[in-house]
């Protein structure tokens, strides 16, 4: 079983060094995960594949689509930017986002709150990360359906004269 | 020489004065605006950085043939978007005519943890980019979803108006991922734009001027 963790574009170092640290490695083995894959962005922190005893651990910053990875994982860790949220949700695959309390005004906790005040993830913080992987119960969570942007150009389309 | 600087000081003031009503006047009448009446409608595209191009992006995929030519503009600073953009638009030219598309770049009004003062100068110097290409494009219609590259951009394309060079409707939507607050950008354009999208309830609560229709991304 295959955890994906990704930071989209931007640097999470906090995030690469929390994931892959004993706690939080011994609590994926201990739910039966086996690989473990990083996309670690902009990150200055790029773990060496052999350094997780327990796990198989691959390591990458960027690729033109993480679909693959996103199909392939069991579990996905993100940061909670939008594109990464809604490419994993978009996927169905359970959802954990780690929240980034080091960004100014942090905005991103606004979308993590109500989507999991929606059921459709569960986050924390990279300081909580390792309890909420011993604790957390995936199978409450519930199905997102997408955003509808046809509505929006519905819309424009009335209002700019188009239709 | 007193009466010299009296009447430079007069028509500063009328100028001034012309300006401003002039502002007031273009914007309030952007809903009697229909430029899709004319044929098709060219519209102007803000990329800003990570999340705010996907979600640009799916609403551009929303939207039918009728919107060319469609101009991006992203900061000069943002590798990531170009790829994202030409993407798309090469999996639309499959199913639509030939891509009518062109790709800009502007200095970057603000990075994201620049601080305030520093961003104003930025800003000034994004300002002075925007206003040449949106002399030059002159698009029916501005699209953006919140980042800092905007803000300059609508303020040229406002200019546009107030001059009377040409009408642009700014159309703002704002990130999904707002969902009690609003952006920076959003706060500003709130009293600018023709047409203001939030996508959840609480903000459509705070701003009734914002259109509500859900999530769209």
């Amino acid at each position: 079983k295959t955890v994906f963790v990704t930071v989209g574009t931007t640097s999470f170092d906090d995030l690469i060094v929390t994931v892959t640290s004993n706690e939080c490695v011994k609590a994926l083995i201990d739910r039966g995960y086996t690989d473990l894959v990083l996309q670690v962005g902009r990150g200055s922190v790029v773990p060496d594949p052999e350094i997780c005893s327990g796990l198989t651990l691959q390591v990458f910053r960027f690729k033109d689509s993480i679909s693959e990875d996103i199909r392939q994982a069991d579990l996905i860790i993100s940061h909670a930017g939008a594109g990464s949220c809604l490419e994993a949700l978009g996927a169905n695959k359970p959802l954990l986002v780690v929240v980034n309390d080091k960004l100014m005004d942090n905005h991103q906790l606004e979308l993590a709150k109500q989507l999991q005040a929606d059921s459709h993830l569960i986050y924390c913080t990279c300081s909580t990360l390792s309890q909420t992987l011993k604790d957390m119960d995936l199978s409450l969570l519930t199905t997102y359906t997408p955003g509808e942007p046809q509505n929006f150009a519905y819309f424009l389309d009335k209002a700019i004269g188009l239709v | 020489m007193g009466l010299l600087c009296g009447a430079l000081c007069g028509v500063i003031v009328t100028l001034v004065t012309v300006f401003i009503l002039r502002i007031f006047v273009t914007l309030r009448h952007g809903s009697k605006h229909k430029p899709g009446k004319k044929g098709p409608v060219s519209v102007l595209v803000v990329a800003g950085s990570g999340g705010h191009t996907t979600e640009i992006i799916r609403l551009m995929g929303a939207l039918s043939p009728f919107y060319k030519p469609r101009h991006y503009v992203l900061a000069d600073t943002d590798k990531m978007s170009e790829e994202k953009i030409r993407a798309f638009e090469a999996e639309r030219e499959k199913t639509c005519s030939a891509s009518q598309f062109t790709l800009h770049r502007i200095p970057r009004s603000r990075e994201v943890r620049q601080s305030w003062s520093s961003s104003v100068l930025t800003s000034l110097s994004a300002l002075v980019s925007s206003i040449p290409l949106l002399f030059r494009l002159q698009p029916d219609v501005v699209l953006c979803n919140g980042p800092g590259t905007c803000v300059p951009l609508c303020a040229a394309g406002i200019l546009l108006g107030v001059l009377g060079v040409k009408r642009v409707l700014i159309v703002f939507v704002e990130s999904i991922c707002r969902v009690e607050t609003l952006s920076l950008s959003g706060k500003i354009l709130y009293y600018f734009a023709d047409y203001f999208f939030v996508q959840w309830v609480p903000l459509k609560d705070k701003y009734p001027k914002a259109i509500y229709l859900g999530r769209l991304v």
